[in-house]
């Protein structure tokens, strides 16, 4: 359950530079809502990003891989939950009616530092 | 004649760090009223609660003391002077390793080290890091069944397993197997249920949750008299969900913050001015014929021992 400090640093720090580009609005016809595409990657013990930003209203398509083994995708303050299967992309599709800061975590457990894999959605206005 | 209050007045005398906490949780106290119909004579008694000994576990920055905190617990224990009738361990006995060889040493150091408890009856739940890695075939080779039942002067014991599966839930078989137990007891039967994770949502996102633990609860409601015990959040909380209290327990290897009172669930850090703080164990008082049970408290931070 321990977290490793210097790990969860480098997790940090390797997010910070993913998030900027991880969020896209695609080009859809004039009158429909854009879809906001993020790609999440698992693997023992973390989630990249660490935080994802998507805009309230706006439909979401989170693509979510794993680059090792089986892993939970659950954020129960949205309601959303998703097992990312090694070899595949699973998709969770929905539209943030809310704004604020929704965690996510792994819901399958997966190893010592699993208690510390868990990241966050920002649903901003 | 009070078994219960001369035994705590002995921990206080004996400086033991006894904090008597809650009584009456067996939700409806209706005193005087002779329980447990149908099965053995109402008694008073008690046991202990130890959880979350995470043997193996190793970091001097949360636990410089990793090795010598599970024997504290258990010299505690023993030092009682009335002992208790039996003592259950609610689960993350040891801490978890991709290596079974290595996960099969610390189970067999760990139940070593609780052979040298005075008392010999001892309920073993697996925890998420003893099981989640085998669906608990470890655990069941050293500690013995993840799911059971088991009678003790007027009190049926339900321990179910939100474990094994590494998803956190009880899964239907269990929950099949629960509602079969249930259907055999008296709604006025007192039933205590020991358990690893919390069965409510105490705070999902930080994964203290069971996935269908609400199934568990709904089953439960209707008796009157239900206690949870459980472990896994290593820090003492009580909550109340409808007329069933569910308790936590202190852990005996590093504490945690209290749910969501701080953005990340990371271990409290360990103190070198009171080590050992937030760590400890739990006595619990069954009082049958009145319906209550009283919990006591035990830091280890404040122990002699």
């Amino acid at each position: 359950m321990q977290a490793l400090a210097k790990r969860r640093t480098a997790a940090l720090t390797a997010t910070a530079l993913a998030v900027a580009g991880c969020v896209a609005a695609t080009e859809m016809a004039p009158k429909k809502p854009p879809v906001q595409t993020v790609e999440i990657l698992a693997q023992r013990f973390n989630f990249t990003p660490e935080e994802i930003k998507v805009k309230k209203g706006m439909p979401v398509d989170l693509a979510l891989t794993t680059l090792d083994r089986l892993h939970g995708f659950d954020v129960p303050g949205l309601g959303l939950r998703a097992e990312i299967v090694p070899g595949e992309t699973t998709h969770v599709k929905f539209t943030p009616e809310k704004a604020g800061r929704f965690l996510f975590h792994c819901d399958v457990f997966c190893g010592e530092g699993h208690e510390d894999m868990d990241a966050a959605i920002i649903v901003e206005e | 004649m009070n078994t219960r209050i001369n035994r705590r007045n002995f921990n206080r005398l004996a400086g033991l760090g006894g904090v008597a906490f809650a009584s009456g949780l067996f939700a409806h106290t209706e005193g005087g009223r002779v329980w447990a119909a149908g099965r053995e004579a109402a008694q008073d008694f008690y046991f202990v609660q130890l959880s979350d000994t995470h043997w193996g576990f190793k970091n001097d920055a949360v636990n410089p003391e990793a090795k010598n905190t599970l024997p504290k617990a258990i010299a505690e224990v023993n030092a009682l002077k009335q002992q208790p009738d039996f003592v259950v361990f609610t689960g993350d006995i040891t801490q978890t390793t991709d290596d079974p060889q290595e996960r099969r040493k610390r189970m067999a150091e760990a139940r070593d080290i609780i052979k040298g408890l005075s008392v010999k009856t001892v309920r073993f739940l697996a925890g998420e890091h003893d099981a989640s890695s085998d669906n608990g075939a470890a655990f069941k080779e050293f500690f013995g069944e993840t799911h059971y039942t088991f009678d003790h002067k007027g009190v049926h014991f339900i321990v179910l397993d939100n474990v094994s599966d590494p998803g956190a839930a009880l899964g239907e078989a269990q929950l099949n197997w629960l509602k079969s137990d249930l259907a055999q007891l008296d709604k006025k039967q007192p039933i205590v249920v020991l358990t690893h994770r919390p069965l409510f949502d105490l705070a999902a996102d930080w994964d203290w949750a069971t996935r269908d633990g609400q199934q568990a609860i709904d089953m439960l409601m209707p008796y009157e008299h239900v206690v949870v015990f459980y472990g896994h959040i290593h820090q003492e909380h009580h909550q109340m969900t409808g007329h069933i209290a569910h308790h936590a327990a202190m852990g005996l290897m590093w504490p945690l913050p209290a749910p969501h009172s701080q953005p990340k669930k990371g271990p409290v850090a360990w103190d070198p001015a009171q080590p050992f703080k937030g760590l400890g164990w739990r006595s619990v008082d069954s009082e049958t014929k009145k319906m209550t049970v009283a919990l006591t408290e035990h830091p280890l931070a404040k122990s002699t021992t």
